[in-house]
Order: C-alpha cells, then sequence, then structure tokens
C-alpha cells in the first residue's frame, strides 16, 4: 500500500459487522508520532468487542495487547495498519508497519530490552515490557521483521463466551 | 477504601465530576505504562506523576479505576475530558509520589499484584 | 538511618559491591522519569524506580542520591552495575512493587525530603 494511504487519516475504521454480530472485521490506520491520537485504534477495537459482548476478561487482554502494539507503530514507525477479525472463537490482530524493522527479534522479545530514547522514556514508555506484555496476553503471536522495510505482528486470543 | 478517604488522606482535589463513594482496594504506583498494563489489576487506583493522555488510556485498557496524578502536576484539558469521558476520576495532590503511597499504605492501602 | 540498615530490614539483594552501605539516608524519592529526579530529589535521598537504564547512575550521581532500589526484580543492565561501581552508588533490588516498597520505607520513618 502506498505511504498517501496509510497518511491518509490519524486514524480511520473500517467496520463491518454482520447482522447476527458474531463477526466483524475491519482495519485501523496509525500515524508515527501521532501521541495525541495514541490509543484511539485500540479504544475502537475495546468499544467493538464490548458491544459484542465478549467477556471482560479477553476484552482487557486484547486491548492491552492492541495498545502495546499500537504504540509501538506510533514510537517506531512513520506509519502502520491494525487490522482486526473477529469471529465466535477468536480475535486475530495483524499489525504492520513500514518502519526501520527489528534486527534482532528474540533481543526486543526480552523483558526490559528498549532502544526507546529519552524523551519517550519520559513520556511513560520505554521499558521494554511491550512486546513482552503482547506475549502474555495472546494465545498465540507471531513477529516478523525485514530491516529496512517494516514489521509485521500478528497475534490471536481466544473467545469464549460468557 | 473511598474516594473521599483518599481525597482526605492525600489532601487532594478532585478533578472530574464522580462518585466519591467509589472504592478501591489495592493500589499501582509507577511512571512507566507498560509495567502498570503488566501489573496493575482490574479495579485499583494508580498513581503516577504523568499527566498525558496515554496515563488515561492505560487506566481504560486495564480497567483501573482511579487515577492520582502527584507532585502537583496537572493534565491539560483534553486529558481532563478524555478521564470524564471514560469515567475515571482522576484527583491531583501536591504531595511526591513517596509520600502519597507512604500516607496511603499506613491506612492500609495495599499494593496489587498481591506482595505476599 | 544508614543504608545497611534499609538492606537488612527490608532484605534488598545488593548489585554492587557492597560499598558506601554505610552512607546516611535523609529520605527517600520514587519515580521512573529522570527529569523528576533531577529537579526533585534530594542529596542524601534513596531513589526507588522502575529504570535499569546506565542513565540512572549519572542522574543519581549529579543529585548526590545514597543509592537506587529497583523494585519488581529489575535485574540492572550490565553498563548500568559498571557504572554504579565507578561512581560508588549502591544498587539494590527488590522484588516488592514500588507501592509495597515505599509503604514499607516511610513505616521504617523516611520521608521525600
Ligand atoms: N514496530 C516496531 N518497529 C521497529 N522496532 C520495534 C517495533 N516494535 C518494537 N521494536 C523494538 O523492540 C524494542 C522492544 O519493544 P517493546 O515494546 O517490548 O518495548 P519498548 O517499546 O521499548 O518499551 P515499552 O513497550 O515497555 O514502553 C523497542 O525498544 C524497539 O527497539
Ligand atoms: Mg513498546
Amino acid at each position: 500500500m502506498p505511504v498517501a494511504d496509510y497518511m491518509r487519516r490519524d486514524c480511520e475504521v473500517v467496520l463491518m459487522q454482520n447482522k447476527c454480530e458474531k463477526t466483524a472485521e475491519g482495519v485501523f490506520f496509525l500515524t508515527g508520532k501521532d501521541f495525541s491520537n495514541a490509543g484511539v485504534a485500540s479504544s475502537e477495537l475495546k468499544a467493538i468487542l464490548e458491544k459484542m459482548g465478549i467477556n471482560h476478561g479477553i476484552i482487557r487482554r486484547a486491548a492491552i495487547a492492541a495498545f502495546e502494539a499500537e504504540m509501538n507503530v506510533i514510537i517506531y514507525t512513520p506509519a502502520g495498519m491494525m487490522r482486526y477479525s473477529i469471529t465466535p472463537d477468536y480475535l486475530k490482530i495483524v499489525v504492520e508497519d513500514m518502519g526501520p524493522g527489528i534486527e534482532d527479534i528474540a533481543l526486543a522479545m526480552t523483558e526490559g530490552y528498549s532502544t526507546a530514547p529519552h524523551y519517550i522514556r519520559e513520556m511513560g514508555f520505554g521499558s521494554g515490557m511491550g512486546l513482552p506484555n503482547i506475549k502474555k496476553n495472546a494465545d498465540e503471536m507471531k513477529l516478523s521483521s525485514t530491516p529496512g522495510a517494516g514489521t509485521t505482528l500478528e497475534f490471536i486470543i481466544k473467545i469464549k463466551r460468557e | 477504601m473511598t474516594l473521599n478517604e483518599i481525597k482526605d488522606i492525600l489532601r487532594a482535589n478532585v478533578l472530574t465530576k464522580c462518585d466519591t463513594n467509589m472504592h478501591i482496594e489495592r493500589v499501582y504506583s509507577a511512571d512507566l505504562m507498560s509495567d502498570v498494563l503488566a501489573f496493575c489489576e482490574p479495579e485499583s487506583l494508580l498513581i503516577t506523576a504523568l499527566t498525558n493522555a496515554q496515563v488515561i488510556r492505560t487506566a481504560e485498557f486495564a480497567n483501573i479505576k482511579m487515577i492520582v496524578f502527584v507532585q502537583g502536576k496537572r493534565p491539560d484539558r483534553e486529558t481532563v475530558a478524555l478521564s470524564e469521558e471514560k469515567k475515571i476520576p482522576v484527583l491531583i495532590t501536591n504531595l511526591s509520589m513517596f509520600d502519597a503511597c507512604g500516607r496511603l499504605y499506613e491506612k492500609g492501602l495495599r499494593s496489587c499484584p498481591d506482595a505476599e | 538511618m544508614k543504608l545497611q540498615e534499609l538492606v537488612d530490614s527490608l532484605s534488598l539483594e545488593v548489585k554492587t559491591a557492597s560499598f558506601n552501605l554505610t552512607k546516611e539516608v535523609t529520605g527517600g524519592y520514587v519515580s521512573d522519569l529522570l527529569s523528576d529526579v533531577i529537579a526533585n530529589s534530594k542529596e542524601g535521598n534513596i531513589w526507588v524506580t522502575l529504570q535499569t537504564h546506565q542513565n540512572i547512575v549519572a542522574v543519581a550521581t549529579l543529585r548526590e542520591l545514597s543509592g537506587i532500589i529497583l523494585v519488581n526484580n529489575r535485574t540492572p543492565d550490565t553498563e548500568t552495575l559498571k557504572k554504579a561501581e565507578e561512581e560508588g552508588l549502591p544498587i539494590m533490588v527488590s522484588p516488592l512493587p514500588a507501592f509495597e516498597l515505599v509503604g514499607r520505607l516511610y513505616s521504617l520513618g523516611l520521608r521525600c525530603q
């Protein structure tokens, strides 16, 4: 997708919900360094999950993981997108960005490892807990990256109905 | 402990409209949001010196019930508006984070995750 | 109160070679924001934080703090420990979260001053 499309809006929701509201899918566009909108995508996702009547504990895990992923795109990349698909069985989120990529995935996954600059730490991020948090909250997680081209993070959270 | 009691103990001001009888049992204090997301339990109080909108977002996602901003730091209007929208009461106190934590601990509040 | 007394009563794990534990602790400061610590901590304070980055040593040295306690069992970076030993700054670790540890320091009589 061309850069212009990524940058089109700060955050855009494309929501397609079928009538029985057991499934939904959509995409949010994320803009790097746009801190005033940081968290908006995850918040919209949380609202969608709530509307679908999904268990609170599941929603909390999904919202935390989505927010960590969203913040990483905003902090480390110029732009990216977060796609979600919800089925009666699981929630799948794919976050793709056109950032610098991650050289050493295992190192990035280590608790406490962070390359966040000083000003990011002063904003309350950069403790190197984001990716471990995603892993902890997701049932499955896959992180792949091409240095120089971008990073793709995919995770699945199983939905157990109340 | 109720919001009102916390307000008195910390000599705090409440910045948002809220139910002053709302109550919490556990506290987490930090300025790094991923730590809050990892360790703060739902329905707790968050104490922090950071006052940006991401703190409210963090509280929203972790189901944090109440926030105390310490060190006399005032959130901007946007942040207060967001906390009202999310129905997360925000208090401010001139106390340092150290003394705010100490006083609440002295009055019986304990940390999450459960320390023992 | 001497640093050694805090180490003993809170079972802190001293990560640096045990020097300077006879330092007098004047009070406590808890923060994860370096700018906040630079602006508001006082000489002789013990600093409670989650930050493990080597910059914490520079900040503590600048403010002449008596030591740093890392909470939540955070492990200091290798560089951080190396710098701390060079500067004679004790770094300790506690498994407790900040609220609990600060509560206990407060009960021992420490205040933010
Ligand atoms: N989308 C990304 N693009 C490029 N690098 C990334 C991306 N996501 C993470 N990283 C790298 O991986 C490191 C660890 O990420 P993680 O989210 O675990 O911690 P953090 O963002 O540094 O701090 P925290 O999430 O605790 O605020 C980052 O510091 C950064 O170097
Ligand atoms: Mg992160």
